[in-house]
């Protein structure tokens, strides 16, 4: 039997290891991490000449906050242009499972990578399509990796004619 | 089971009432919200009443009006210490339903994220153990720093942290990002070193030794009657792992040891814990080194009908099987979802290993057992 506490001391020698070590951690309001470009993040990215408005991302969102109201547009074909007049996304009870993305067949829409949308009220949560309008088009490539093969790491802004997969 | 004071009437000569004593819901070795009634005898403990459903959000209801391929959301927030590993169980549930293939390369990224997630999952069991053993958040840092780094793996991967929903009907959402190879084998050339210095830190220290040899046993024999799965088995002695046993995906093809010890204590529980994650490091590099080339996912509907029917489907997860229940009515939602949780039915040893012991004893015994209580109350 070994000398009791040798192998206390043995662990403490481990944790004086650590007195040369950089920290691991970043003191978050200063330093900011940096995310990976598929970061789904707490806003989104929405292309509004990609979007015909066929809702198939309210379809496709699993809570059902997803909601749009479209009309024709006047001097269009029949059923192929839809202006979108409400486009409310209630990120309030957003899971961002990004499904909505996946499903988007025009790759209209896109997560952002913002995540700093702190608010008082949870109605000041609802993304309205003003506000979506208004956000930077800087997507993230979650479920688009044909942007990640032109270099896009989601930290720049993109047009709505590279974002598709039609630019490729 | 009623716990009164009649039942330790043996003690009625000292005019000693046995005190009740509510941990929980909101104490912190609890592991989430969850509450034990215990009723102690001075230090020892004499009845012990797990009391949960504080976390209940009724998946199963839940997962009845959505579509098969959002339920997999849902699966994200059983177990939310190991997302991956749940997602990978319910995808195969309604692969086995649908009749859906997965390619080569799908099936190796499957069991890379699972064992990634097996890592995290229990670096936290062993972290909070240590925590609740009285060794305050020190070595509980060097765990979530290591969780940390397999966090950010995933971030690369699928672009979430713990809600991953990386699993498709068919395959996997994403193939991997440029740089992950790099990425995860620094990952795992660091992480060799760390679990080393895990061993230094912890096996040998007396005071985790003295609290956790011998504590609390469970016999092999105890376990398999009340369907123990996971760790918490085979360190009873029992060799059982899904992963050899009935292998799904390419566990077959993985070389990996089991490990297994004999005493069932509180310290084999928490070593079998420290060894598969090393078995597990060395199935991600085995993955990372095999990986094919191709398609990572078959095109499966997003609202897909799987034909009427039932299957049960269930995979070694983290903290042992799990498994989902399906029946299919042939619309785009299921009809019923059943989940066998082995978080819940690990619980059910936890009155047995703690009687007799003592109070410090009992928080130890559940830090083992390592309960997740999202994956208790679902």
């Amino acid at each position: 039997m070994a000398l009791f506490g040798a192998g206390a001391i043995k662990g403490l020698m481990v944790t004086l290891g650590y007195i040369r070590r950089k920290p691991f951690t970043t003191q978050y309001p200063e330093d900011k991490l940096e995310q990976s470009p598929r970061f789904r993040g707490n806003t989104f990215v929405w292309y509004e000449e990609r979007c015909t408005g066929c809702a198939t991302c309210a379809k496709g969102c699993p809570l059902g906050i997803i909601r749009i109201v479209t009309h024709p547009e006047p001097h269009s074909q029949v059923g192929s242009d839809y202006h979108v007049d409400v486009f409310d996304i209630d990120t309030g009870r957003c899971m961002f499972c990004a499904l909505c993305v996946e499903v988007c067949p025009y790759d209209a829409l896109h997560m952002g990578g913002d995540f700093e949308q702190a608010s008082y009220g949870r109605e000041d949560m609802v993304i309205s399509v003003e506000d979506l309008k208004a956000m930077p088009k800087k997507p993230r490539t979650q479920f688009r990796p044909q942007m990640e093969m032109i270099g896009h790491t989601g930290k720049d802004e993109l047009e709505e004619h590279e974002a598709g997969r039609w630019s490729l | 089971m009623a716990v009164t004071s009649e039942m330790n009437s043996d003690n009625a000569n000292y005019d000693i009432e046995p005190v009740l004593l509510n941990l929980g819901p909101q104490h912190p070795s609890t592991h989430g919200v969850f509450r034990i009634r215990a009723l102690l005898d001075g230090e020892e403990v004499v009845d012990v009443e797990p009391v949960f459903g504080y976390l209940h959000r009724g998946s199963s209801k839940l997962a009845e009006e959505r579509s098969y391929t959002q339920v997999i959301t849902l699966t994200d927030r059983l177990d939310y210490l190991s997302g991956m590993t749940n997602n990978l169980a319910y995808v195969r549930a309604v692969e086995a339903l649908a009749g859906v293939g997965v390619p080569e390369r799908a099936q190796y990224l499957r069991v890379m994220t699972a064992e990634l997630m097996r890592i995290a999952s229990h670096l936290m069991a062993l972290g909070f153990l240590i925590n609740d053993l009285g060794a305050w958040v020190t070595p509980l840092m060097h765990m979530f720093r290591e969780r940390e780094k397999v966090l950010d793996l995933f971030e690369m991967i699928c672009g979430a942290r713990i809600t991953f929903s990386y699993m498709r009907i068919g395959g996997v959402s994403h193939d991997l990002p440029p740089g992950f190879d790099v990425a995860v084998n620094g990952f795992l050339d660091d992480f060799e070193d760390r679990v080393a210095e895990y061993e230094r830190l912890l096996l040998e220290n007396e005071i985790l030794v003295s609290r956790m040899k011998g504590i609390a046993p469970l016999t092999g024999e105890r376990a398999i009657e009340c369907s123990v799965t996971g760790p918490n088995l085979r360190a009873s002695g029992v060799n059982f792992d899904l992963r050899k046993q009935a292998p799904y995906e390419v566990y077959d093809r993985m070389n990996f040891d089991v490990p297994v010890t004999q005493n069932g204590d509180n310290w084999d529980r928490m070593w079998v814990r420290l060894q598969e994650m090393k078995e597990s490091a060395k199935m991600v590099r085995q993955c990372m080194a095999e990986l094919p080339d191709g398609i990572t996912r078959t095109e499966a509907d997003f609202f897909i009908r799987p034909p009427v029917g039932e299957v049960y489907s269930g995979i070694e997860a983290t903290k042992g099987e799990l498994g989902f229940y399906l029946v299919s009515d042939g619309t785009i939602a299921p009809y019923r979802c059943g989940i066998r949780a082995p978080s819940f039915i690990n619980l059910t040893v936890l009155r047995e290993l703690c009687i007799g012991w003592k109070l410090a004893d009992l928080i130890v015994n559940f830090g083992t057992l390592d309960i997740n209580v999202g994956e208790v109350d679902r």
